[in-house]
């Protein structure tokens, strides 16, 4: 569905991608390894058009992405959960999901429907759905950061360190709720520091390492692997 | 505290506001204070405008003051030396401010930040300066006089400070009154989206461009309108009006009001505009009063009078809500957390 074909990203003269290829099939659960600063936020930005490759190329479905608009791309299907749940703080829970689906503002129809959905999947958020985003715990919020990317009808999720600063508990449950979105049909990308838990979800993973990407192997192999175990897992 | 702080949140408080505003004339001493209130009230709709583009699509926009004399140079121009009618080319004032606006944004908004503002410094400027210059079309120095007053009926005379201020107060609500369906639309909230940051909106697959462009064009139309109805009832105006310190005095009044906020634009303006009408008998010396109240307002209400006001009020409301609540519920209840997943 998704391919990257010897992908380069500069940041001045400085070299942030080094040729980068790897593939996400459809209905496929990818989880990208790496530490801070190892490029995993660049390649989604990459992917989600925000930044523009200096070499190589993206497609999806065989149709060439890059340098397309950030808009164009959210209308394929390509849609990016930002890392740090970047919400907006005074408008209501609501207001935020619906925002999600600005593309398909005029398909109201369709558009309640998946809020139902989002709100089968994080009941809370029904709760608390007049409250200010900004005055929700930090698992709310990223409750309300997936929901709104939900709205936005993705074929490729990108989640970009959903676990980061969630308490054990609400960890378990997020990745139990990506699951379930991988279930119904949505292709994941996932970038994550906590590799046990997004390895036993995934059913492939990459590992990036200084702007490379150094492993990729399915679950089973990658869970295996006396590397990985050493540099993201510690056991 | 709260709840006498609910008054003024209380949706009842616009028509206690709007019934001031029309007993004003009544209650005011001399008709230079129904004249002052009739001038605050065109800078608020001038700001009303501003706050589209700076205060809710986040920005800074450093030629809202060229945009109000284009409003004003229109009108002049069409009623004085073409004969238009008034209402005509008050329309046309609107369009001529929309259509420029549109031009200068598509151009200006490629540029982000401090880039914009600067840019937008330079084309208060050179609006300025073409005003100043072009003598064939605005006269120069010398100015237009003999600007049409607003067409009246029956007995109703717009040239009188009266009727004029009605008229003012008219379009003010108006203003206000889209200024409040836009904050509450999908429209207004896209605009919000793109001040808390540019990343953010089009990954949401908001077309960054064209809603920019498209709230510039909101914000200077309103600038036109204002300055339409500016020259109207000053009935003479000259190239000062193109000065670039109006579109400081105006973001003095957004920031003493609220960026963002609904009514900060209307606080913030009619307030500034009385505090310096009282210090006036202190001439210049009343910046020494006035300096320092901004710098003590910005260092303890950095969000503007409305903007800190709605704060203080969300938060107290917030403990309210707390305390009203079981204690030990924590917010994660209701969720189906399951350990084991």
């Amino acid at each position: 569905m998704l391919q990257l074909e010897a992908v380069e990203v500069c940041y001045g003269s400085f070299k942030a991608l080094k040729g980068v290829s790897m593939q996400v099939g459809a209905g496929e659960l990818v989880v990208l390894l790496g530490a801070n600063g190892a490029g995993k936020t660049t390649l989604f930005n990459t992917i989600s058009g925000l930044l523009k490759p200096t070499a190589g190329r993206v497609t999806l479905e065989g149709q060439r992405i890059d340098g397309l608009k950030p808009s164009r791309l959210v209308g394929a299907g390509v849609v990016q959960c930002a890392e740090g749940r970047k919400l907006f703080p005074q408008m209501s829970v609501q207001e935020n999901l619906s925002l999600g689906a600005y593309l398909h503002r005029r398909d109201r129809e369709g558009n309640r429907r998946n809020l139902r959905e989002v709100y089968a999947l994080f009941p809370i958020l029904e709760q608390k759905k007049d409250e200010p985003a900004g005055s929700l715990s930090g698992g709310q919020q990223q409750m309300v950061a997936i929901g709104r990317a939900l709205m936005s009808r993705p074929r490729l999720l990108m989640l970009d360190e959903p676990s980061l600063g969630l308490a054990p508990l609400v960890v378990n449950q997020m990745f139990e709720v990506i699951t379930r979105i991988n279930r119904s049909g949505t292709s994941v990308l996932l970038a994550e520091q906590n590799a046990f838990a997004a390895l036993k979800i995934a059913h492939r993973a990459y590992v990036i390492e200084g702007g490379s990407l150094v492993m990729e192997g399915d679950q089973q192999a990658m869970l295996g692997n006396e590397a990985v175990r050493k540099a993201y897992i510690g056991a | 505290m709260r709840r006498f702080a609910s008054l003024f949140t209380h949706p009842a408080a616009r028509w206690v506001l709007l019934a001031l505003a029309l007993g004003f004339p009544f209650v005011a001493s001399s008709e230079y204070q129904v004249y002052v209130m009739a001038t605050a009230f065109i800078w608020a709709i001038a700001v009303y405008g501003l706050n589209i583009i700076t205060g809710y699509c986040g920005q800074l926009n450093l030629a809202h003051g060229g945009f109000f004399a284009v409003g004003a140079y229109a009108l002049a121009i069409l009623t004085s030396d073409h004969g238009w009618n008034f209402w005509p080319a008050f329309l046309a004032a609107g369009l001529v401010s929309a259509a420029l606006g549109a031009a200068v944004g598509v151009v200006s908004l490629r540029l982000k930040e401090h880039y914009f503002a600067i840019f937008t410094l330079c084309v208060g400027f050179i609006i300025y300066l073409l005003i100043d210059k072009w003598e064939a079309l605005t006269h120069g120095a010398i100015g237009i006089r003999g600007i049409a007053a607003p067409d009246g009926f029956g007995l109703v005379d717009f040239s009188q400070t009266r009727p004029f201020y009605y008229l003012a107060l008219g379009f003010l609500v108006l203003a206000i009154w889209f200024a409040g369906r836009l904050a509450s639309s999908l429209l207004g909230r896209t605009f919000m989206a793109i001040r808390n940051g540019d990343a953010l909106a089009q990954s949401l697959g908001i077309d960054l461009m064209r809603n920019k462009v498209l709230a510039f064009v909101l914000s200077t139309t309103y600038a036109g309108v204002a300055g339409a109805l500016y020259a109207s009832m000053i009935r003479f105006i000259g190239p000062e009006e193109a000065n670039p310190n109006h579109t400081f005095d105006m973001i003095t009044y957004l920031l003493i009001g609220g960026f963002g906020t609904l009514f900060g634009p209307l606080a913030g303006t009619v307030g500034v505009v009385w505090i310096t009408q009282s210090l006036q008998f202190l001439e210049d010396y009343r910046m020494v009063i006035f300096g320092p109240l901004i710098v003590v307002l910005v260092i303890f209400m950095p969000r503007g009078v409305v903007g800190t006001f709605l704060g203080w009020k969300l938060r107290k409301d917030a403990e309210a809500a707390r305390a009203d609540a079981r204690p030990g519920v924590d917010g994660m209840s209701g969720t189906e957390v399951k350990p084991h997943a």
